[in-house]
């Protein structure tokens, strides 16, 4: 019984605890640096939008939550709990009564992220199956269910369609069906719509926005597209060479970004409708994580660098509750990177 | 399911008759004339045309071809040029000999190749893989009649564990004696398919391994042995195309191999009959075993279909 209280995430306590976590890949030529101290908190219920590069270390991020990193060539430090349990420190059994179970997966290519030869009615039931034990029957009948709850249109055929059946939307619901099987208390959405069409990805975006309210789950969302992060996120995290540069509430941050990086993501998509569309290329080459600077890793693309942002990676500076920024100079006042002026974009939601 | 199924057996029809009328051709259009071969030089003329007339052998090769279709489709398979016996006969016996070296080596062979090859790739890098693939490959390139040779010398005559030769029964073997003689021949002809199978099943598992679908697995929670189980179904297709293979080539048999267990089995009896230029043994082992390949094909072709349905075409 005090086992299970022990379990049972209090009214204050986050939900998902993330404390100074690295994340290295020792490979035969190189190391590579992919998360280099990352820290954040996620109440329950609560929508945090990861918004980067490609290369910054969103995956990387994600995947070391469920630790589903390859073993043998990571090396992951810090601390991590979800829903009461210590990631970091439990074995490789009781993590997977975690997992799928506490906390779930929503992968970016539904195409791949499906096993090709099973029905998606058995890939859902054997979850429900094996995290709750009840029988077959009973689990394809709540799979039935789970398939209706993702608008998947004559769902008790699709049950027994594979994957290769269906259209790419289809099977996106399909896969948040599966996440949901077993009610999750944090789930993690690895760019969910950025394989699909841009009508789908808006329907998926508001699916997922709306099991997210009916449900109350935790979700922490991946994405390159700003558009996409302002629709869904109650707080955003900018990622840069595997750090959050800077984490605020969304409005705050999209509106008086706290960090060079997070402006010039935004002006890089100011012009036009951000939905939908992919961040455009800022000047210079991201960083080498294989070789990272001593100093800022966004000093060498940075406009406002100066000498002393090339010395130490800038601790991270509280400037609000809940509002962090990487920059010393925004720190200390003596950068106003003001506002983008995006009051005409759609940041209200429908 | 079942459309595809009649679908394959349909095909299977002239791929058949195709084969029937190759073999046919080959055999009879190969130079030198066959009872000018079968009969001494110094017996008259008459007699040798006599000779080619009881066998049909002066008509026109598709009268010939047409006559011996219709007496196989009837299972009439003619009889010996050689011995006189009908040809059913011995090449069924032959084909059962075969069959039952070709059925424990063919079980032997692939659950060996199966566990190895996913044994290495589950353990991909380590000295476990290394080991497995080593074996693997020694399984495949060593010549097998020269380990035949090698485990005779070593469990029959220094040991003098197990027999060294023949058969020493008759059909099926019912006594632990009898299993005694099949233990040497089934090793040695398991070798290949092991290591053919094994180096297969080790890259397919590493490709599936490495695939998305793989990390969805794991984030659902499920155990290993799910995993395993989800892994080596979708590795089993191609897997089973290559037992299929495997195993038609054992029922051909081998005569090396047969030549050192002394095994009177299908390799021995269609190597005689190509010396003895005896026609029809010859054509009829052929046929046999072709129609066997394409039976065999066939049941790939469905459980493939029944494991993956991006088959079903
Ligand atoms: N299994 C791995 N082995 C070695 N390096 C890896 C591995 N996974 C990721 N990396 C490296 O870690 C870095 C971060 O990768 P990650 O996939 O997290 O980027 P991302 O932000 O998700 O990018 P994208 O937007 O393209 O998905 C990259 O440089 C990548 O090459
Ligand atoms: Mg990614």
């Amino acid at each position: 019984m005090s086992q299970v209280l022990a379990n049972l995430p209090r009214a204050t306590e986050p939900v998902v605890s993330v404390e100074d976590l690295h994340v290295r890949f020792l490979l035969r030529e190189a190391t590579v640096a992919a998360i280099n101290g990352v820290s954040f908190d996620l109440e329950a219920g609560q929508v945090l939008g990861i918004l980067g590069e490609s290369g910054s270390g969103k995956s990387v991020t994600l995947r070391s939550l469920m630790r589903l990193l390859p073993p043998a060539r990571t090396r992951t430090e810090g601390r991590i709990r979800i829903a009461g349990h210590e990631i970091t420190a439990m074995d490789e059994t009781a993590l997977r009564h975690v997992r799928g179970a506490k906390v779930a997966m929503i992968f970016q290519e539904p195409m791949v992220a499906l096993d090709p030869v099973f029905t998606i009615g058995v890939q859902i039931a054997e979850t429900i199956v094996r995290h709750e034990g009840i029988s077959y029957s009973a689990a394809n009948q709540r799979a039935l269910e789970l398939l209706e709850m993702v608008q998947i249109p004559s769902a008790a055929r699709r049950l027994k369609s594979y994957p290769h059946e269906m259209s790419g939307g289809m099977r996106q619901r399909a896969m948040i069906a599966l996440a949901l099987s077993c009610r999750p208390t944090v789930l993690l959405a690895d760019e969910p719509t950025t394989a699909l069409d841009v009508t789908v990805q808006i329907q998926i975006i508001l699916l997922l926005r709306q099991l997210q309210q009916e449900l109350g789950m935790a979700v922490i969302f991946v994405t390159h597209d700003v558009g996409v992060a302002i629709e869904v996120a109650d707080r955003i995290a900018v990622m840069y060479a595997g750090r959050f540069v800077e984490v605020g509430p969304t409005e705050k941050v999209i509106d008086t970004p706290a960090h060079p990086y997070t402006a010039a993501l935004l002006t890089s998509t100011v012009l036009g409708s951000t939905f939908g569309r992919r961040l455009e290329a800022i000047p210079g080459t991201p960083p080498d994580l294989r070789a990272l600077p001593a100093g800022c890793s966004f000093a060498p693309r940075c406009r406002h660098a100066q000498d002393r942002c090339r010395v130490h990676m800038p601790p991270e500076a509280v400037l609000a509750p809940g509002r962090i920024t990487r920059c010393v100079r925004v720190a200390d006042g003596e950068l106003d990177l003001g506002s983008p002026n995006l009051s005409e974009r759609s940041i209200a939601k429908p | 399911m079942w459309a595809f199924t009649l679908r394959r057996l349909l095909y299977a029809v002239p791929v058949l008759l195709g084969v029937s009328m190759l073999v046919f051709a080959l055999i009879h259009l190969a130079p030198g004339d066959v009872v000018d071969i079968l009969v001494p030089p110094e017996v008259p003329k008459e007699i040798a045309d006599s000779l080619r007339q009881r066998f049909h052998l002066d008509e026109q090769l598709y009268v010939q071809y047409v006559a011996w279709l219709g007496r196989l489709m009837v299972g009439d398979f003619g009889v010996s040029f050689f011995t006189g016996r009908p040809v059913a006969e011995e090449l069924f016996g032959a084909l059962g000999n075969t069959l039952v070296l070709a059925l424990p080596a063919a079980v032997l062979g692939f659950l060996l190749g199966i566990a190895l090859g996913a044994l290495a790739a589950y353990n991909h890098g380590t000295w476990l893989d290394k080991l497995f693939s080593a074996t693997a490959i020694i399984g495949v390139s060593l010549p097998h009649y020269w380990v035949g040779i090698v485990l005779v010398a070593i469990f029959a005559v220094v040991l003098n564990l197990l027999p060294a030769q023949g058969m020493g029964f008759e059909g099926l073997p019912t006594s632990w004696e009898h299993v005694q003689h099949l233990v040497l021949p089934v090793v040695t002809l398991s070798l290949i398919p092991m290591g053919v199978i094994s180096r297969l099943v080790r890259a397919n598992v590493l490709e599936i391994l490495s695939q998305e679908f793989v990390g969805t697995l794991h984030a659902k929670g499920l155990f290993s042995r799910r995993v395993l189980y989800h892994t080596l179904k979708n590795a089993a297709p191609s897997a089973l195309a290559l037992m299929g293979l495997q195993f038609g080539y054992l029922l051909g048999g081998s005569i090396l191999v047969e030549t050192v267990f002394n095994w009177p089995g299908s390799g021995g009896l269609m190597n005689l009959a190509i010396f003895r230029r005896d026609v029809p043994v010859l054509s009829a082992t052929i046929v046999v075993l072709a129609a066997i390949f394409v039976v065999i094909n066939i049941l790939v072709d469905v459980l493939q279909a029944l494991l993956d349905p991006r088959m079903r075409r």
